[in-house]
């Protein structure tokens, strides 16, 4: 028995107020931890240009930072531009110097109050679930998450986000209606990051906040910054050996450290051995854990399901693993082997560990001139 | 202290499948189960009430079913549980469904004020992280999300301090009771209920409260009427225009497989074999 997904809707034209017809432009939220831009703004400049080209309007990048940033909030603004932006809304004070959630949703409200753009997209890592959330809810507007996938609807311009559900068995295209800004989150790593171009310039438009440290309830106490070598670098890894259930059991899992280990690759994994305990949650691939891009991504024992798809299939080459010949992962990997991962995994390892071995007793080989 | 817990019934996805002909999804026989992210929060409500006394309110919204989730959470140790249901909430999206809850939970702060109130860090259905946020603003209560630890409550001076997970490190916040809590994953360890409190589960009241009862003032801002979001299609992606390559060989041994597979990755993806080669 299965019932469908959904009632088969008639597309519905969007109709705005008038009101709302005024908000133009297409919005990035530029993110910036430590001085410097997260890739994940970039990345969503390069998605905000196409949007902004095809509805003929302009690319503008919203930088906050305390005042004490000084000329390195300009810096931001710069690189804005020099990935696509043609304006940066910039604002600074004294209140923005950590993030917090209260001052942040009130500037970013404030912005969007008084410059009206029509799209407002940020990155999906912590601080812009956490400010998406608020300042939607603020501006009582839609907010679609994690998308995959941003286009306009030619019909009436609106923001066509296409994002995983049903737990990531299916996709879905969602619309707001008659609200604006149309807002939604992109997770780190799932669109392409754009080429830069030095030297583009675009102009800053800087608007005040009025909003004073004593009228703010949260403090930061102190910020602990992360031991990056002890974190798993997932999202920016060239390579990566993932397991899933296919593996049979827990111990299996070495398996796929052992292949990690000689490929000087890092460790992911499928929800369910995540949900199972086999391996820690910050190794899990897919909608609900990391995106990743990396140029070689082999998946042994997982069975592809969209909910992981949508997190690994910007790899260049994708090398899938699995006894069941009719599992979805071989609709889109560029390699397949169907058989027994547990035989296969270590003739893997032992081909790669001869071939790096061999390479590295070879002489370096020259570069052409 | 009083807390009080949002939680979610959700269908367990990792059960979730999909029909190959109809594109449909297959919900006979997948269980429905407690958000496992709510469960971290439900965790943490429990053992400040343990240390500091007070009580535990969960909180769902969701058709009838879903008070099973609610028994749930009293079976662990939750002292009341809320179930607000109403045909009315039909279709909600994030922002409908904050509107709802946010009322409620005034309305429970009605009976006993509220000290906090908890949520996971998402659903693993919908995945969006935004209930939280918005039942936030719009109660007005400070926002704390992904926290990995609470650090201390200091109920007489109405303050508590946490750890948030942030980009790049983890952020040491303090802020004024009451405020919300957006719990991280393996934050705690979910206790095992006892036998008194299953048995007390199984018999005790839980709430239902239609709109009326939960306090909803204004009727445009729930359901469908109040989402600004619609789902205008759900799809499957279109598979890639070329199958994955399949590496197979006739009575081939597993080395043999290997070797072939090297074999086609360096003749086809030479990006990958540069890589390698910067490892060797």
């Amino acid at each position: 028995m299965s019932e469908p997904t959904a009632p088969v809707k008639k597309k519905r034209k969007v109709v705005l107020d008038q009101r709302l017809q005024a908000y133009r432009g297409v919005w990035v939220y530029i993110e910036h931890e430590r001085g410097r831009v997260h890739p994940v703004s970039l990345e969503l400049l390069g998605e905000g240009r196409k949007l902004a080209d095809t509805l003929g309007v302009e690319l503008a990048g919203v930088v906050m930072a305390g005042v004490d940033a000084g000329a390195e909030a300009r810096g931001y603004c710069q690189t804005a531009f020099e990935y696509g932006a043609d304006l940066c809304y910039l604002m600074q004070s004294d209140v923005l110097g950590e993030y917090r959630n209260e001052p942040y949703t009130q500037g970013l409200t404030d912005l969007v109050n008084a410059y009206q753009p029509e799209i407002l997209l940020l990155g999906a890592t912590t601080l812009g679930r956490d400010l998406a959330g608020s300042v939607a809810t603020t501006l009582n507007t839609g907010l679609t998450a994690d998308c995959t996938e941003l286009a306009i609807d030619p019909d009436d311009r609106s923001l066509l986000s296409t994002r995983p559900t049903f737990g990531g068995s299916l996709l879905c295209t969602i619309v707001t209606l008659n609200y604006r800004p149309q807002m939604a989150t992109v997770r780190p790593r799932v669109m392409a990051m754009p080429e830069s171009q030095p030297g583009r310039t675009g102009r800053i438009v800087e608007h005040g906040l009025l909003l004073a440290e004593a009228d703010i309830v949260t403090k930061v106490l102190e910020f602990i910054a992360d031991d990056r070598r002890d974190t798993p670098q997932l999202p920016f890894a060239d390579i990566i050996v993932a397991g899933g259930r296919g593996l049979g059991k827990p111990e299996n899992f070495q398996l796929i450290r052992d292949l990690a280990k000689v490929l000087g690759a890092e460790v992911g994994a499928s929800r369910p051995v995540v949900q199972a305990g086999w391996v820690e949650a910050d190794r899990q691939v897919g909608q609900s854990g990391k995106t990743v891009r990396p140029k070689l991504y082999i998946a042994a024992g997982i069975s592809g399901a969209i909910q992981h798809r949508v997190g690994m299939e910007g790899a260049d080459c994708i090398v899938a693993i699995n006894n069941d010949p009719d599992a979805p992962i071989f609709e889109f990997a560029h390699f397949g082997i169907v058989g027994d991962v547990a035989t296969i995994l270590p003739a893997l390892t032992e081909a790669f560990w001869v071939k790096l071995k061999r390479q590295a007793s070879l002489p370096p080989q020259e570069e052409a001139a | 202290m009083h807390s009080v817990v949002c939680i979610k019934q959700v269908p367990d996805s990792a059960q979730i499948r999909v029909h190959p002909v109809t594109n449909t999804i297959m919900r006979q026989g997948v269980p429905a189960i407690v958000n496992p992210y709510d469960l971290f929060a439900l965790e943490e409500a429990l053992r400040l009430r343990d240390q500091l006394g007070g009580r535990v309110t969960v909180i769902s919204m969701g058709p009838t079913q879903a008070e099973v989730a609610l028994r749930k959470a009293l079976s662990l140790g939750a002292d009341d549980a809320i179930l607000v249901t109403d045909k009315a909430f039909a279709g909600a999206d994030t922002l409908a469904t904050s509107y709802a809850l946010a009322a409620a939970i005034r309305q429970i702060g009605k009976e006993l004020p509220v000290d906090l109130v908890f949520t996971g860090k998402q659903t693993i259905d919908g995945d969006t992280a935004q209930v939280g946020p918005g039942i936030a603003r719009r109660m007005g209560l400070q926002l704390l999300t992904y926290v990995s630890r609470i650090v201390e409550v200091a109920p007489e001076r109405r303050e508590i301090v946490v750890e948030r997970r942030a980009e790049g490190g983890v952020q040491v916040l303090q802020t004024r009771l009451p405020c919300l809590i957006t719990m991280l994953e393996d934050s705690n360890r979910m206790r095992f209920g006892s036998l008194p409190d299953a048995l007390r589960a199984a018999r005790q009241e839980v709430r239902h409260w239609d709109k009326t009862a939960a306090g909803i003032e204004d009727v445009t801002k729930i359901g469908l009427k109040g989402s600004p979001t619609i789902v205008s299609k759900v799809f499957t992606p279109s598979p890639r225009a070329e199958k994955a390559e399949m590496i197979a060989i006739e009575d081939g041994s597993p080395a043999d497989l290997a070797a072939a597979l090297l074999g086609r990755i360096a003749a086809r993806f030479p990006g990958v074999e540069k890589e390698l080669a910067q490892r060797a």
